[in-house]
């Protein structure tokens, strides 16, 4: 998969002009402007060396002349400020209106990626690509661009300028130049592994402190303080010896650089004056001020276009990484059939699957719920009861084998509509933000106020939406609810649909007792001659479901009715026991 | 603010000696332009060859020392930023541990941590940039503008005039703008906010077919951060064009009123482009002082929240020496305790009274927020009651000193939190010089001595940050070893087996209670976890609903009847579900 890293920042420099689209318009003008911009500007100096050069000595002063090259300068000063400001707000827009662009792609994607990509990205990765990456992308690129085109316009105008004034002296300049980046070069490369040991140490240091801080209620349980600051301490002087010296080495760039400007600065002045003397006609004073202002600016655009190339680095990293997602395989499409009318047949038809596809999991697994069947599943924690929700509701698609409900494939219907026929009830319960009318309201935008506290009612929710300060409209966040309102709340959710076929997962602790109940009553209510699969924990669940379904390390290892099961005397046998079983036996 | 000042006193010499350093490097910037209008007038003017190398010497002499002095400021800036830094974070992670829970629940350990990483960091960069530049950006500008009223008062004049409308329109679009970014960064965490929503709730999002709705939400935050981020954009494109043109308009001004002195005798040539030269010094200071100043804000408001953090009084005092040992069956007494929580009005528990002997097991059931864990928060003196006395072995926690209290107490806490580094390092968080043996005693006690015997180096394997590299229900024994390695007098099991399944924490429940003289504590949401306990504490919202073991908690206490028969509702139509 490793890629020949030119051919991909080719890749994605080509990718990004397909994303900006209809906004290359604007980014000619910008690069044209620049390039106006940069040449007046640079046009300003010279002029105002030749108009110096008409203010000679007391009572040699050509005022005319004096006053129609300030005239001309006005003018292009006038030109290229406005020039500048029409380029920067080009440029904001420019870069602005990508980002937004992408991102709105993005978050199409994102709907349309298969849900094993979610789950095998950590989301912190993906945000980072959708808010992070791209507007490294679009700053260090575009904008980069800009720069890196503006700066070489300016050392091809610089040199002519500088050229036309003084050939000697030019060619004394440029001779002179690469003197500056060996001396970065030099410096950088010593500060370079400096940085590494820097970077590596705050690393180390960065985990302690995530761990520690993060553990300090343990720490304290166990007296660990004192041993924790010695740690600490050790850590700490090592990443100021790194640190110090990784300051130190990077910061002396400036300082060599600008002394090498100083010598050229200096010889420029010396040879100029020099040679006024020798050849009055060779080379005036205003001419001499403009080669010395142009030897003060000419190592600018080659420290800023170096910069320019790493940030231009930088975002083409970044550029790959927003590309791979946009790129990233999607779903299979769906098929035009709408399910309706739904009963809830569900049958499961020799059915294989597995996350990793080396190691089998799933293997020909039948199973068949009639209208109205409760199947529960169980089996210890991490046992893999979630790959059947998502088999279920098609959030990854079986390798072989298929379900159907009433008699259709469910790979033969569109998502929404299978979706649709489904209430879902997670253990994991993901509140929004926003207010618990949008958290309730969240399957059907259009429920009114009665039929949301009405589910509310029937959910058993109702009990503390009603003291909440603003009741329906009281923003939630994560953390304003406890676990098991938070459950009730997504159950209500469901209550609000009332779908003909269900997935429950029940909570398995942190739930205290009286909200157990009514989380109970609302499931029962819920299930009413529904066709439901329930990931059980609780005895009294299992026991009343017709069908119960055993797993273990993701696999099932036995199906059938809990008689049935417990004559079998297998592993379910085995966990139901463990329940009544008592300290003292 | 005074408290970081403290940590600079330190380093007062590189303090001084940073920003003069660079003063008299920017000397030599300044000097300059007057050896380069002495070459013009003498030089020049006077055809002297001669004079003409002297003042190069000269000038490269300027550069030399400029590189040296600057070489010089800038290992003392760094000397002092970084060592200050490196003060700051000891001095943070040593009053972070001096916290007590409360201070912790309140400040927040994610803010913490970001106090003691970024922050500081951030504090160290605007403390290096401080030193460095503060000084010498100013110093140049006002240096430049009397180096030109040395020359001429008169063209001097002009750059008076320029400076402060130049400062306006810097200063002004900046004051007018920061706030806006401000904005605009919280705009823009509202987006982030929708794009972690989309992640986290794809599930439930495409359950419920929300994919449409959930686009156009995060369409309106998108076109929201736009919006800001081309308004602060008009503003700042202001900036550099504005400049551009005062600072030329001025120049144009100084060359006006120059050739008028030049004429009249006032000025030479070479005056003047001196006096042109300071102009173009001027203008770069000036905008490399107003990124300076937003950096450095930066910094002092990163200051600000590390120093919020050492302002954080620890609430909790110790005496210098412990109560004397009193000769009693008691292990812990509870009278009349209630406690809240800082910030937070209600009592999470209220008049709770309880004694309990030593050797006990006790149960403590209860729902979530009934109080459970506060009660067994309280004993170790995690935190302090508010009202009422909490007393562990006939003595007043409160006349425990410090450390005391907890090498008799054994905590294992509801999150199974291990720390990276090997098994045995973890365990002897428990006693630091606890042999080998003592170690496989506690981790077979914990059900956990299979789980070292499958690793690779068994003791030795390495524990990844968060024990990541282990499954829950591993974490959860391995904290129970952790705790038992101690062979404290009192064990708190705060629901600390619910990754377990009922077989393994059966097993455990058996092994702890076989161990004899401990006084234990299980706090748990399982009736069954409690059911053969001594005597059991039953919480109903912060209050002791009842107290006893399982048969007279049976009798007498309804909360406890509903608890039970919840989980075991077999029994409640063996009894004809009376309850």
């Amino acid at each position: 998969m490793k890629r020949n890293k030119n051919g991909a920042s080719m890749a994605a420099l080509r990718k990004l002009l397909r994303v900006i689209g209809r906004y290359k318009l604007l980014l000619v003008f910008s690069v044209l402007l620049s390039a106006a911009t940069v040449i007046l500007q640079l046009c300003v100096p010279i002029l105002f060396g030749d108009a110096i050069d008409k203010v000679v000595s007391r009572g040699n002063v050509d005022f005319e002349a004096a006053g129609a090259l300030l005239l001309r300068i006005g003018i292009l000063v006038a030109l290229a400020s406005l020039g500048s400001w029409a380029m920067n707000l080009i440029n904001n827009r420019l870069s602005l209106m990508t980002v937004r662009d992408i991102r709105k792609s993005a978050i199409r994607k994102i709907q349309v990626l298969p849900l094993s990509f979610i789950d095998s990205h950590p989301s912190g990765d993906v945000i980072q690509r959708v808010i992070a990456d791209t507007d490294q992308l679009s700053e260090g690129l575009l904008l980069g661009f800009n720069q890196l085109f503006g700066g070489v316009v300016m050392i091809v105008v610089t040199l002519v300028f500088m050229f036309s004034k003084d050939v000697w002296i030019s060619l004394m300049v440029v001779a002179l130049t690469p003197l500056s980046f060996l001396v970065a070069k030099f410096i950088s490369s010593r500060s370079f592994s400096m940085f590494q040991k820097q970077t590596a140490s705050r690393g180390r240091q960065t985990a302690f402190v995530n761990e520690i801080v993060g553990g300090e209620k343990v720490v304290k349980a166990f007296g660990r303080e004192k041993t924790t600051c010695a740690r600490f301490a050790e850590m700490n002087a090592e990443l100021e010896g790194y640190s110090r010296r990784a300051v130190f080495f990077s910061s002396l760039t400036n300082p060599s650089t600008r002394f090498v400007n100083n010598i050229i600065y200096a010889l420029v002045a010396m040879v100029g004056a020099l040679r006024i003397i020798s050849d009055p006609l060779a080379l005036t004073v205003g001419g001499l001020t403009v080669l010395l202002s142009y030897a003060n600016q000419y190592m600018k655009p080659f420290n800023d276009i170096s910069s320019v190339i790493t940030e231009m680095q930088n975002a083409l990293a970044c550029a790959d990484r927003v590309f791979e997602l946009m790129e990233a395989k999607e779903e299979t499409p769906d098929a035009p059939k709408e399910l309706s009318g739904v009963k809830g047949n569900v049958e499961i038809e020799d059915v294989s699957f597995s996350y990793d596809k080396s190691k089998s999991l799933i293997e020909h697994f039948s199973f068949s719920a009639p209208q109205g069947t409760m199947a529960a599943i169980v089996g210890p924690t991490g046992c893999g009861k979630t790959t059947l929700i998502n088999l279920l509701m098609r959030f990854y698609d079986a390798d072989a084998g298929c379900i159907r409900v009433d008699g259709n494939r469910t790979q033969d219907v569109t998502r929404h509509s299978l979706r649709r026929a489904y209430g879902m009830v997670l253990q994991e319960t993901w509140i929004m933000d926003g207010t618990v009318r949008d958290n309730i309201a969240f399957g059907k935008r259009d429920a009114t106020d009665e039929e949301i506290i009405r589910a509310a009612k029937d959910a058993h929710s109702w009990e503390f939406i009603r003291r909440l300060p603003k009741r329906l409209d009281t923003v939630l966040s994560e953390s304003s609810l406890s676990q098991g309102q938070k459950q009730l709340l997504c159950i209500t959710r469901v209550m609000l649909l009332r779908p003909p076929m269900l997935i429950l997962d029940e909570a398995t602790s942190s739930i205290d007792t009286r909200t157990e109940l009514l989380i109970q009553e609302a499931f029962k209510k819920l299930m009413q001659g529904k066709t439901s699969f329930i990931v059980a924990h609780r005895l009294s669940t299992i026991r009343s479901a017709d069908r119960i379904i055993v797993m273990r390390d993701g696999k099932i290892v036995e199906q059938g009715s809990h008689e049935k099961l417990m004559a079998r005397n297998g592993f379910y046998a085995e966990l139901y026991n463990a329940q009544f079983a008592s300290t003292a036996q | 603010m005074k408290r970081l000042t403290r940590y600079l006193t330190q380093y007062k010499k590189e303090i001084v000696l940073a920003p003069g350093l660079k003063l008299a490097e920017a000397l030599m910037d300044l000097l300059s332009p007057l050896v380069v209008a002495a070459i013009i007038n003498k030089g020049i003017g006077g055809g002297n060859r001669g004079f003409v190398v002297l003042c190069f010497v000269c000038l490269m002499a300027f550069g030399i020392l400029g590189m040296a002095f600057s070489f010089a400021a800038q290992w003392f800036a760094a000397k002092a930023s970084v060592g200050f830094a490196a003060k700051l974070r000891q001095a943070l992670m040593e009053h972070i541990q001096t916290l007590s829970y409360t201070e912790i629940d309140s400040v927040g350990t994610d803010t913490l941590i970001t106090r003691m990483t970024s922050d500081v960091n951030q504090v160290q960069n605007g403390l290096n940039l401080a030193l460095r530049l503060l000084l010498r950006s100013p110093f140049i500008v006002f240096g430049a503008v009397i180096m030109a009223f040395t020359i001429d008062v008169k063209s001097a004049l002009i750059f008076a005039m320029a400076l402060p409308v130049l400062s306006a329109v810097v200063f002004g679009i900046m004051y007018r703008s920061i706030p806006l970014h401000a904005k605009s960064q919280k705009a823009l965490d509202r987006l982030l906010g929708k794009t972690r929503e989309n992640l986290g709730g794809a599930r439930v999002i495409r359950a419920f077919c929300r994919e449409e709705d959930e686009i156009r939400e995060f369409d309106e935050a998108n076109e929201a951060v736009n919006k800001l981020n081309l308004f602060v954009g008009r503003l700042s494109a202001f900036m550099n064009p504005a400049t551009y043109l005062i600072i030329n308009v001025a120049t144009m001004l100084l060359i006006h009123v120059g050739a008028i002195r030049v004429n009249a005798g006032h000025i030479s040539q070479g005056d003047l482009v001196a006096l042109y030269n300071y102009m173009a010094q001027i203008v770069i200071e000036l905008i490399k002082l107003a990124s300076l100043i937003i950096s450095i804000n930066k910094a002092l408001a990163c200051a600000r929240r590390v120093s919020a953090v050492l302002d954080t009084e620890t609430s909790m005092r110790y005496p210098e020496r412990s109560a004397p040992f009193v000769e009693t069956d008691s292990a812990v007494c509870f009278r009349d305790v209630s406690f809240s929580y800082k910030d937070s009005g209600d009592n999470a528990v209220e008049h709770i009274s309880f004694e309990t002997r030593k050797g006990e097991t006790i149960g403590i059931i209860g729902g979530t927020g009934s109080g459970k864990s506060t009660v067994a928060n309280l004993i170790p003196r995690f935190y302090d009651a508010t009202e009422g006395s909490v007393t562990v072995n006939g003595v007043d926690v409160k006349d425990y000193a410090e450390g005391e209290l907890n090498s008799l107490i054994g905590v294992v806490p509801q999150s199974a939190l291990l720390f990276k580094g090997s098994i045995r390092e973890n365990l002897l968080w428990g006693k630091s010089d606890a042999p080998d043996e003592a170690l496989w005693e506690a981790l077979e006690t914990a059900q956990a001595k299979e789980i070292v015997l499958g690793k690779p180096d068994e003791l030795d394997f390495t524990i990844e940050q968060g024990g990541k590299n282990l499954s829950g229900g591993q974490r959860q024994r391995l904290t129970i070893a952790r705790a038992l390695v101690k062979k404290p007098e009192i064990l708190i099991l705060d629901d600390s087996a619910s990754a377990l399944d009922f077989a393994t924490d059966l097993r455990l429940r058996r092994a702890i209670a076989s161990l004899g003289d401990m006084t234990v504590f299980i706090v748990s949401q399982r009736a069954s976890g409690v059911k053969h306990a001594d005597r059991i504490l039953v919480l109903d919202d912060g209050k002791l609903a009842g107290q006893g073991t399982h048969g007279e908690l049976m009798a007498s206490c309804e909360v406890y009847r509903q608890i039970y028969y919840s989980q075991f509702p077999e029994e409640k139509e063996a009894v004809g579900g009376e309850a």
